[in-house]
């Protein structure tokens, strides 16, 4: 008989709590306003101004990240392109994009055929799950680009980060 | 300004492709995190990244505030010849800090 008085007071206060409790999250976790972020069409004319407008042609980028993400407040991303990097042939520029940051822009990266590789390691901010991009301009003006899905458990957006 | 890290191999052969790293201490602090009163703390991140090799410019980079703090660069690099590697970061606030590293190459 106690038991079952016990768990339905526990029940009673439980969803308050829960309620409590996420909207505690809430507010730690969301202090940029959902109308701050930006959005798969942000992102897309981020995109559009860093091309000029020219077609992107998907495929010969590789954009690599760790597909699970404990957190995102420093995630290592790599980006590598399929280039010969030679005078005629190499990649000028490396940009990456991602659709559910306060901003669609994460970074352009300037190569030379000094180079020797089209490869670009750093490590950025994901303030949610989401999709990150990478558009590389070819020496020749054309664009390809290849782009990821990642999921992030504890988004860059906490406060105190 | 701060303390930057970078690696650099300091002998390569000729024609070798080089991996460098470097990574320099900085919040870069994005503009949209509020502080303890509320008010939004100024923006203030890395935003231009140059490596020159023998003074022409081999490899830059445009930042925004997805960047981490401390920002993290790795890229490559083919030794052509012996000489220094000169790095430069500049904040909003106009600072520019510049690290050289020598390299021999063989």
């Amino acid at each position: 008989m106690k038991t079952q008085i016990l768990s339905t007071q526990i029940s009673k206060t439980d969803p308050s709590r829960r309620t409590f409790l996420a909207g505690a999250a809430g507010a730690a976790v969301c202090v940029i306003a959902p109308s701050a972020r930006a959005t798969p069409e942000e992102m897309a004319q981020a995109i559009k101004d860093f091309t000029g407008g020219k077609p992107v042609r998907e495929g010969g980028v590789e954009v690599d990240i760790p597909v699970l993400l404990e957190s995102g407040h420093s995630v290592p991303t790599i980006v590598r392109v399929d280039s010969p990097m030679n005078a005629q042939n190499y990649v000028r520029a490396i940009a990456v994009f991602n659709e559910r940051n306060p901003q669609p822009n994460v970074g352009v990266f300037h190569l030379t055929p000094r180079s020797g590789r089209a490869f670009v390691s750093t490590r950025i901010r994901l303030g949610d799950s989401q999709k990150v991009v990478a558009v590389a301009q070819m020496s020749d003006g054309s664009f390809r680009s290849g782009s990821i899905d990642v999921i992030v458990t504890l988004p860059a957006c906490v406060e105190g980060a | 300004m701060a303390r930057a890290l970078i690696n650099v191999p300091a002998k390569a052969k000729k024609g070798e492709i080089i991996e460098i790293k470097t990574m320099l201490s900085h919040p870069m602090e994005t503009g949209f995190r509020p502080a303890a009163d509320g008010k939004l703390v100024p923006r203030n991140i890395i935003k231009r990244f140059v490596c020159t090799y023998d003074g022409e410019a081999v490899f830059s980079a445009d930042l925004f505030p997805a960047i981490s703090a401390n920002p993290f660069l790795s890229f490559t690099l083919v030794a052509t010849n012996s000489g220094v590697i000169t790095f430069s970061w500049t904040d909003d606030n106009g600072q520019t800090q510049v690290q050289t590293a020598k390299i021999e190459v063989a």
